[in-house]
């Protein structure tokens, strides 16, 4: 993609971002913080993107690494989430 | 590897993009938050898959081994995790988020596979790199000291701050060595990882105990930025974009925490606050008469009252009460009294940790009130029960301009009609200040651990009819 249309894309998520994070309510600000760490993950893609293309051993243990703790990020943030999200529970009147 | 369009792969991102951004939208109340975390898990699903289809072609067997390590600890790491230990879990991720996309922006110009990199494409690499691996040891650190396994207590190295100016000094150099396209080679890059990687160590190191949940969150924002950077990198949208929805949620958090503390961003960073305290003010006996009661005194207040509000601090979670609390808030409410929480942003040990520690023991979300709501009703409130927290009911914060908490936010306790203290001792809290509280007619103190004190309550309250 173009190089302007990425600073736009990027400016532009920055001001959605500050609009529905400010929204969260302190009650679910570890939620947030573990579900956006998993989203954060998402850089699992670059990682795939790279030990697609390798061609020596280093390279491709080095990309694979990155595929790793990507994963860790991405699967531990979402199910840790679901799991303290599951634990909220209105009372019962 | 399959063919698939630029355009048909854009839209799919686009698509996974939109989700993440509804699946936040949707943590705006508790009880459309768990879909929309599992909307955000599945536009991952999608963001990988189309991308798994249109690049891999020779390394497949490898990248799925990768999948499968990394899903392995993944699951392991978030099922067996104490809801006490989540601060250290998500300072870990960020961990490995950051180191993640130092790696992805490093091995462009590790293993270019195109033309020369544009000065941009270097630039962007070299940002990744330095915010990922800042992440990367910055959050171990911020990991070891909240594990206990590193002193909590700030650790002040002599010219610290000439050392990291130099250090940040020399990163841009190297940086700008790296972008020029007379001079770039792929050794500055080795340096500058290097060096990034020992300033995330030296600027946690300082930061005292208390202090981590700021840390935390703003790793948090700083493994996003990172992302972002990668996503420039790679020339990928759907990065850019989810990257910079965490640093604007990292960035968000911190602000809201410095706020709580009555701390400047500037000032935590620099660190050392907790570090000198020991000497002013907690070694200080206190003199002043105080007045105590038994958990039977205590049983016998709280059933004659018609409204509670409870106050809990992270000595709570540290006592191991919070069943005994809801147990005994459960008590309360079959007689007829009114029950409610009052939270305040600092009482666990990151944004928001408390409430989950109370869901955790079943106290309903809507009974979690935070400091804005609660505050005006404490003045209508009979009994204010205080459960290990300490500064942030200090009502000196609003008078004493000479209190180093002065001007923090805090829980208006002082002003309900009686006040119940649990406590161990009369120790100070983190700012080494007394609390003007517990000197107060209206204040008993219930010395002992929360959890044998809330568990003697929680008999006597049964026994009183």
């Amino acid at each position: 993609m173009e190089l302007v249309s990425l600073i736009i894309i990027f400016v532009l998520a920055l001001f959605i971002g500050y609009e529905i994070i400010t929204k969260v309510p302190p009650t679910l600000h570890t939620p947030l913080m573990s579900g956006s760490n998993a989203i954060s993950g998402v850089v699992i893609v670059g990682a795939i993107i790279i030990s697609s293309n390798t061609h020596s051993l280093f390279a491709t243990i080095f990309s694979v690494i990155g595929i790793i703790l990507a994963t860790i990020n991405v699967v531990g943030g979402f199910l840790v989430t679901d799991r303290m999200l599951a634990m909220f529970k209105k009372s019962k009147k | 590897m399959i063919d698939i369009s630029s355009n048909v792969e854009n839209i799919l991102y686009l698509i996974s993009a939109a989700l993440f951004i509804i699946g936040i939208k949707r943590l705006a109340s508790p009880a459309t938050a768990r879909t929309g975390n599992r909307l955000s898990a599945i536009a991952m699903l999608i963001a990988i898959v189309i991308t798994v289809v249109k690049y891999t072609e020779t390394n497949i067997e490898w990248i799925i081994v990768g999948l499968i390590i990394g899903a392995f600890i993944g699951v392991i790491l978030s099922k067996y995790v104490q809801m006490t230990a989540m601060p250290q879990l998500v300072a870990i991720f960020n961990s490995f988020g950051g180191a993640a996309s130092a790696i992805v922006a490093m091995y462009a110009v590790m293993y270019p596979s195109g033309p020369e990199s544009t000065t941009f494409i270097l630039a962007s690499v070299a940002f990744a790199t330095i915010v990922g691996s800042i992440t990367l040891t910055g959050s171990f650190i911020a990991f070891g000291k909240l594990q206990e396994v590193i002193s909590t207590k700030p650790l002040l190295l002599p010219i610290r701050n000439f050392i990291n100016i130099v250090l940040l000094i020399s990163i841009l150099v190297f940086s700008v060595l790296l972008c020029l396209p007379e001079t770039s080679d792929v050794s500055y890059l080795y340096i500058i990882v290097g060096l990034s990687l020992v300033v995330g160590i030296l600027i946690v190191i300082p930061i005292g105990g208390a202090d981590m949940p700021v840390v935390v969150a703003l790793l948090n924002s700083y493994s996003g930025i990172a992302g972002a950077g990668a996503g420039f990198v790679l020339g990928n949208p759907v990065l850019i974009i989810s990257g910079s929805l965490v640093g604007a949620s990292g960035l968000i958090l911190t602000r809201i925490m410095t706020k709580a503390m009555n701390r400047s961003l500037l000032n935590v960073m620099l660190g050392g606050f907790g570090a000198e305290e020991g000497s002013s003010g907690s070694n200080e006996e206190e003199t002043r008469p105080v007045t105590s009661l038994t958990s039977e005194d205590a049983a016998m207040i709280l059933g004659y009252a018609e409204s509670v509000i409870f106050v809990p601090g992270y000595g709570l979670a540290v006592a191991q009460a919070q069943h005994q609390i809801n147990e005994l808030s459960g008590l309360l409410k079959e007689k007829g009294i009114s029950v409610k929480f009052a939270i305040h942003p600092v009482a666990g040990r990151m944004p928001g940790h408390m409430n989950v520690l109370l869901a955790e023991a079943n106290v309903p979300y809507d009974e979690l009130k935070d400091l804005d709501e609660i505050n005006s009703e404490f003045e209508r409130t009979d009994v204010a029960v205080v459960v290990g927290a300490n500064d942030v009911t200090n009502p000196s914060a609003r008078t004493d301009t000479s209190s180093p908490i002065y001007g923090m936010p805090i829980l208006n306790v002082d002003k309900a009609k009686s006040v119940i203290v649990l406590k161990r001792s009369m120790a100070s809290g983190f700012s080494g200040v007394q609390n003007e509280l517990f000197l107060l007619d209206k204040t008993n103190m219930l010395f002992g651990d929360a959890k044998d004190s809330v568990e003697g309550m929680v008999k006597e309250v049964r026994d009183l009819d």
